[in-house]
């Protein structure tokens, strides 16, 4: 089974329209939303579904029982979180609160405790053909990364050993739930823009992705909107010697499928042509066996 | 222009709805202003302030350290931790620097005392000034997992500049990073653009300040002829709407060369110099209406 994940490190440049295009052109049976923060791909994927929904417990909260405490104050001095205050009463703020537990382990009263909390959901989209796993963190929770491994751990269950490819729609950044969403893949296709911020973001994810060895293809979105800028994106990847992809152009049918909800290869236009190029130069780079990355 | 002290913070949920575009033209055309970027992840403000002067200051975490000689293997410290970032391998204690949450529980615990900190740089802070604009930028190391501790420092110091109005640049999303980043302001920007994507990630950060209690309202970007999705979900849930940015190749080229259009062109300078002035408006009827902040 080949893992193929897209990331951008600039949010907004394309993942989740070309990661649907790519779920489309290549039939795969399993894909997954990697970006629990802000999921979108089931708006084009799964619209008329109904999925399987499971809780996500992340870091448990501390709760202070007010009858035992003793107004002692050491959960509070010793909180690196600020997360407990004293007004009328030691509380604890729960979107502050990490989980760790040094409030309880100090407490001399035995007043607080760790209570399991609710920090999103995960949902399993399944039809005859397809299935797909994604999640929704809950607003201001952390511990985005624990979620994205279980999105991929949910995936991975209803994968068969017949299974050929999975396409991972990723989030935006480099920090905690891009890196969990990283482990493991086979190769990591970057959408990138043709700005100077979408160069800077593109180089910054690029080093994040270098770090777990797997192969990197690079496709450039809306080039035509900056071609200088896009020119130095293709330079870059020579002098990097990172496969180039493809150019998609800017185009407002695209947009238009994307508010049908449709995949941008259901509709007779630029972009979706151009995506289809992309596509058919990234299977022959993810399939490539040259470095017994084989599963 | 009048818009003393105030703290706005500029948030989407989506990426790439033009946050840093809506920040850095606003901060531009204030008389003086103070621009924070706590897109410490994948920060662009600084491209286009190019400010000079520049201080840096590198922002660290405690990070336990483990004093073998003392350690009596005892594993309390292994038991307690919640984040799995200590284990006993070969008798030893070992920690995994990326996954501590720097707590500072196990030295807590530690019976023999054997458990020190040490400091460990995950980033780094800049400031530097740019005509009008003092420019405060948050970079974290690619490869660490939460630059949470650099967005706390970059929104601590400006305090300091009590009497400039600031312009928070946050990230995408709506998790722990962005509540951290609203977490003190006074009057929250929500940039969508009319897409059905962009329409459900307003409808998060819609809800994510609500939680918080934070007065709002809505700049539309990119806006085409015909139907705005994000337009009808404004106008259904009443929220005001602040702006309208239009399509514009000339504004899309200028962003995309990391130019600040309201310094480039006067056509923008007018279109930020009239959104600025809608969005004082609401800050200042909110805090009259609204005074607990």
């Amino acid at each position: 089974m080949k893992q193929l994940l897209i990331l951008s490190g600039k949010g907004g440049t394309g993942k989740t329209t070309i990661a649907s295009a790519f779920i489309k052109l290549s039939s795969a049976k399993i894909y997954a939303d990697c970006d629990v923060d802000a999921p979108n791909l089931h708006l084009i994927m799964a619209q008329n579904i109904e999925p399987k929904r499971t809780d996500y417990f992340g870091m448990p909260k501390a709760e202070i029982d007010t009858d035992k405490c003793i107004k002692c104050g050491l959960c509070k001095e010793n909180c690196r979180f600020d997360a407990i205050s004293d007004e009328n009463g030691f509380k604890v703020d729960p979107y502050a609160c990490e989980g760790c537990g040094v409030c309880e382990a100090v407490c001399p009263a035995n007043a607080v405790s760790l209570k399991p909390a609710v920090a999103g959901e995960l949902m399993l989209y399944a039809d005859d053909n397809n299935v797909f796993s994604t999640a929704q963190l809950k607003m201001g929770s952390g511990t985005s990364g624990k979620l994205v491994t279980e999105v991929k751990k949910q995936m991975k269950t209803v994968a068969s050993p017949d299974t050929k490819l999975v396409i991972i729609d990723g989030s935006p950044g480099i920090g905690c739930p891009v890196i969990a969403s990283l482990s493991g893949v086979d190769m990591v296709l970057i959408v990138a823009e043709p700005s100077i911020s979408g160069i800077s973001d593109m180089e910054r994810i690029i080093k994040t992705a270098e770090t777990f060895r797997t192969k990197i293809g690079v496709c450039i979105n809306k080039h035509d909107t900056n071609l200088a800028n896009t020119e130095k994106i293709e330079e870059f990847c020579k002098e990097k010697g990172l496969p180039f992809t493809g150019r998609i152009p800017f185009d407002p049918e695209a947009v238009k499928a994307i508010n049908n909800g449709q995949p941008i290869v259901d509709v007779d236009c630029p972009s979706g042509a151009a995506v289809k190029e992309v596509f058919s130069s990234t299977m022959k780079l993810l399939f490539k066996e040259s470095d017994g990355a084989e599963a | 222009m009048k818009s003393k002290g105030v703290k706005i913070a500029i948030l989407s949920g989506k990426g790439g709805t033009g946050k840093t575009l809506v920040s850095v033209n606003l901060a531009s055309i204030a008389e003086r202003s103070v621009y924070i970027d706590c897109d410490v992840e994948e920060p662009n403000g600084h491209l286009f302030f190019k400010p000079e002067k520049v201080w840096e200051e590198i922002i660290s975490v405690k990070i336990p350290f483990i004093n073998e000689s003392l350690c009596n293997g005892c594993r309390k410290c292994v038991d307690f931790c919640k984040f799995n970032a200590l284990a006993f391998i070969k008798n030893k204690p070992y920690v995994f620097e990326e996954v501590c949450h720097s707590c500072g529980g196990c030295m807590l615990l530690c019976p023999e005392k054997a458990i020190g900190e040490q400091e460990k740089p995950i980033g780094k802070v800049q400031k530097g000034v740019s005509g009008n604009v003092s420019v405060h930028t948050g970079i974290m190391n690619t490869g660490e997992a939460s630059g949470i501790p650099i967005i706390k420092n970059l929104l601590s110091e400006s305090i300091l500049v009590k009497e400039l109005p600031v312009f928070v640049d946050c990230p995408p999303g709506s998790a722990c990073i962005v509540m951290e980043s609203i977490k003190d302001a006074d009057y929250c920007i929500l940039v969508a653009e009319p897409t059905v994507f962009g329409v459900h990630n307003l409808n998060m950060v819609y809800d994510l300040v609500r939680l918080f209690k934070k007065p709002h309202g809505v700049v539309l970007n990119k806006c085409l002829d015909g139907e705005n999705p994000a337009e009808t979900f404004c106008t259904e849930n009443s929220i005001p709407i602040l702006g309208r940015i239009p399509f514009d190749r000339e504004l899309g080229t200028l962003n995309s060369d990391a130019k600040i259009a309201a310094r480039e062109n006067e056509k923008f300078w007018i279109l930020f110099a009239s959104l600025l002035e809608t969005v004082m408006k609401e800050v200042r009827h909110e805090t009259t209406v609204n005074p607990q902040r």
